[in-house]
């Protein structure tokens, strides 16, 4: 049973807020979606069950559409939208993916939370990240290669996040006041206020960020932090050393790969080590300091050169330095610490006669946990939920 | 929910709900902030000691108005707005006192601190539940409370790495672009609101407090798209030949989609054409080979960039937008944040008074709500500027006594 137990959602199926009707669904949240006759346009995305295209075959489908229930319905159709009346004036929560006439779905529900999930005519994941800034903060060095999108439908996901951040703030409201209301919520805007210092450096301080590859997008050259390790895997690394602790920490660091002796600027980190003022001024005005502070770099390099990435990865974090090895998303299934938490998860396809793994829990609920309680839905399996 | 009075400064949505923040950084901050904007009273707990700066965000820049101490931080101002900030030293026994109390007059409790920090100062969630036996706790750290990289450090770079989000995004024989900034941060700020909310609405119902275990390294690991299934349906991984290449479309299959040059240069254009009627429109305008638009995609996209070459992006646009075929400038942030009519009319940007420096323009929210809508107008507090307010107004200690514990460095 999770959080949402109880909590009854239709949702009008779009690309744009599956994410929201999935995370709902999966934290127990009764989510029914609405498919035109012949199915959701998502079932026609791939990829496919071993690449036959089909209805019930889309990957796209089975990945967005987990925990939830599916209806048909004919909007052409009297006799359907009545039955989507119906439907809806049992419900806590419509959700839909254009404007919606919340007059006309709450007359008898004064409780009904509608959300409306807005984009411009004609977006797709692209365009909102174009337009909504992230691509300008991502990319490379070479500015005469383009700026990159972030992979994986993360435009849609950021107004997918907003859409149920705001259905709970109505949900928990109306545990209050006993009154739904409505929510516009703006795919476009939501790209726009999640850019991190590209926004707010240019609201508080007017700094226009440029893209740099692998690391934050900023008015100035920052130092790389993305390391090329021996296995020819890269980690990240923007590991900053300032007190003398932390140096120490690179130079045991060092020591245990037995690089100490080897690397020829032991004797820089030996001066962070000794105690040195490090700031933002210090570094400024005392070109000591930055080569103090550049060591650690440095010794950094010296240690991918010479490790494959996981080698990279778990050494310096069991030293207390932060570092990360660049996954392929594949790779998240086994990975040791993912396996012991039992993120991957096996969901059931009884009509397939087997089971396939899934990305898990992105928080973990001690007392309602979050479940995929069911693989997506067939297109109308759930048709009987509409009867009186 | 605490029903001994409105905590809130204005009267939002959950007006009811008081938080005990020892959250920071930017994703514990910008959960948090999300409630406040919707009238939540968040208290965030600062040390005294440091001056804050366990929360390095306090003092990174860019600098408000060249302010280089720890009230100038920029991003500390922005994911910190509607809050109330008080300092307790934790090292004392009677600041842990003040802490105590603070969280059984609370209805949640965030952080992230790596995983063990809370437990060594006495704050776990079975001593919170000691407290106050329905207590939300929520916990955002790197890799989370069990498994063998609980004691690992993170931040967003680091998390987006090992979630697989920065090898995704990226171009064919160069190495992982990633994102140029800490997306993770914001994302996982955002999927610790959701866990925080969905955990309030649970104990709403029936009275039950949790705990929450949010690690960044899973929220990333769960972003990355149907591909995931791919992989583990049909064996097929995103590193292979050619892939990844995060400006074309995955899924659905388009083409041309991608990030294109203008006449100008640095100043790029996004085209996506999703189906046959985008290409009935954009194939004629282009000096494009007949025939199968999917067969040479590196080819398709040559001439693309050949023909949006020749223009500025206002034209490509201008050329494409009333065709109907999806197309965007890539906007830079002064022109996203000042130009943009859709964000002004929506009201993106507010204005936010922060006590040393003024107004301040931060980050609005993409949604509006009809009845409880948010509301941003405090910016980020000064270290310890509501002391008095809520240790004299939610604790109930009298000013002189506030003043005492000022003077003896608890607060």
């Amino acid at each position: 049973m999770g959080p949402l137990d109880g909590v009854r959602v239709v949702e009008l199926t779009d690309e744009l807020s599956a994410w929201a009707g999935k995370l709902m669904a999966d934290l127990g949240a009764d989510v029914i979606v609405v498919e035109p006759p012949g199915g959701s346009r998502q079932r026609s995305y791939g990829p496919f069950l071993d690449d036959e295209p089909g209805p019930e075959r889309s990957l796209y489908w089975w990945h967005y559409n987990t925990s939830k229930h599916s209806v048909v319905l004919d909007g052409s159709d009297a006799t359907d939208r009545a039955r989507l009346a119906t439907l809806v004036g049992g419900a806590d929560v419509l959700l839909a993916a254009h404007a919606l006439d919340r007059a006309s779905f709450a007359a008898d529900n004064e409780r009904l939370i509608t959300v409306s999930v807005l984009a411009p005519e004609n977006s797709v994941d692209l365009t909102l990240l174009a337009e909504g800034g992230p691509a300008w903060s991502c990319g490379y060095d070479d500015h005469t290669l383009p700026p990159v999108r972030g992979g994986g439908n993360q435009g849609f996901h950021t107004a997918s996040h907003w859409a149920v951040i705001s259905t709970l703030v109505a949900l928990l409201e109306r545990e209050e006041s006993g009154l739904g209301q409505h929510i516009d919520v703006s795919a476009l805007a939501a790209s726009n206020v999640t850019t991190e210092l590209a926004t707010y450096g240019w609201l508080s301080c007017g700094v226009e960020v440029q893209r740099q590859t692998g690391r934050h997008a900023n008015s100035v050259v920052s130092m790389p932090t993305q390391l090329r390790c021996a296995d020819g895997r890269y980690v990240n690394a923007g590991i900053i050393a300032r007190k003398p602790a932390e140096f120490d920490i690179v130079l045991a660091w060092l020591d245990s790969h037995g690089l100490r002796d080897e690397f020829p600027l032991t004797a820089f980190l030996e001066m962070g080590s000794a105690g040195m003022e490090i700031t933002g001024a210090t570094l400024r005005d005392d070109p000591v300091v930055l080569e103090v502070v550049m060591s650690v770099r440095e010794a950094q390099e010296f240690v991918a050169n010479r490790v494959p990435a996981y080698e990279f990865f778990t050494s310096a974090q069991r030293f207390g330095l932060a570092a990360g090895i660049v996954y392929a998303p594949e790779e998240l299934f086994d990975d040791p610490h993912l396996q012991a938490r039992g993120w991957p998860t096996a969901v059931e396809h009884p009509e397939l006669g087997t089971t396939h793994t899934y990305p898990g829990a992105p928080y973990r609920f001690s007392a309602t946990p979050w479940a995929i309680t069911r693989r997506a839905p067939l297109l109308g399996e759930d048709q009987p939920l509409l009867a009186p | 929910m605490d029903t001994g009075g409105n905590w809130s400064r204005h009267q939002g949505a959950l007006r009811h709900v008081r938080i005990c923040e020892l959250s920071g950084q930017l994703a514990g901050a910008g959960a948090t902030r999300i409630l406040a904007a919707f009238g939540a009273q968040v208290i965030r707990i600062e040390d005294p000691v440091t001056k804050g700066l366990w929360d390095i965000v306090r003092q990174l820049g860019p600098m408000i108005n060249n302010d280089t101490s720890h009230e100038g931080g920029s991003g500390f101002n922005n994911h910190n707005v509607e809050k109330l900030g008080v300092t307790i030293d934790l090292r004392k026994e009677r600041g842990k006192e003040l802490l105590r109390d603070l969280v059984r007059r609370s209805d949640a409790v965030t952080e992230n601190f790596s995983s063990g920090v809370m437990g060594r100062l006495g704050f776990d969630y079975d001593d919170l539940k000691e407290l106050k036996p329905d207590i939300v706790y929520v916990s955002n750290s790197g890799f989370g409370h069990s498994g063998p990289y609980t004691p690992f450090k993170s931040w967003g770079p680091i998390v987006q790495a090992v979630g697989g989000l920065t090898f995704a995004s990226g171009l064919p024989d160069q190495q992982p672009a990633g994102w140029g900034y800490s997306y993770m941060d914001h994302t996982g700020g955002y999927m610790m609101a959701v866990a925080l909310l969905a955990a309030l609405f649970h104990r709403r119902r029936t009275g039950e407090g949790q705990w929450v275990d949010m690690a960044c390294m899973e929220a990333a690991a769960s972003l990355n798209g149907p591909g995931l299934l791919d992989a583990t349906v049909n064996g097929r991984p995103l590193a292979r030949p050619g892939m990844p290449n995060s400006n074309r479309s995955q899924y659905p299959l388009m083409a041309p989609h991608g990030i294109y040059p203008t006449v100008e240069p640095d100043r790029w254009v996004a085209i996506a054409c999703r189906d046959e009627a985008d290409w009935a429109e954009l194939g004629p305008l282009l000096d494009a080979p007949v025939g199968d638009r999917f067969a040479d995609l590196d080819t398709l996209d040559k001439v693309t960039a050949a023909w949006t070459g020749q223009r500025t992006r206002g034209e490509v646009v201008a050329a494409l937008r009333p065709r109907g075929v999806p197309v965007a400038p890539v906007l830079l942030p002064s022109e996203r944040c000042d130009s943009e009519q859709a964000a002004i009319d929506w009201g993106l940007f507010p204005t936010a008074v922060h006590t040393k420096h003024g107004r301040v323009r931060v980050d609005g929210l993409p949604v509006h709500m009809s009845r409880t809508d948010w509301q941003i107008e405090h910016g980020g507090p000064l270290l310890g500027e509501d002391n008095v307010r809520v240790f004299h107004e939610v604790l109930g200690i009298p000013v002189d006594e506030v003043e005492r514990l000022h003077d003896a460095g608890v607060i």
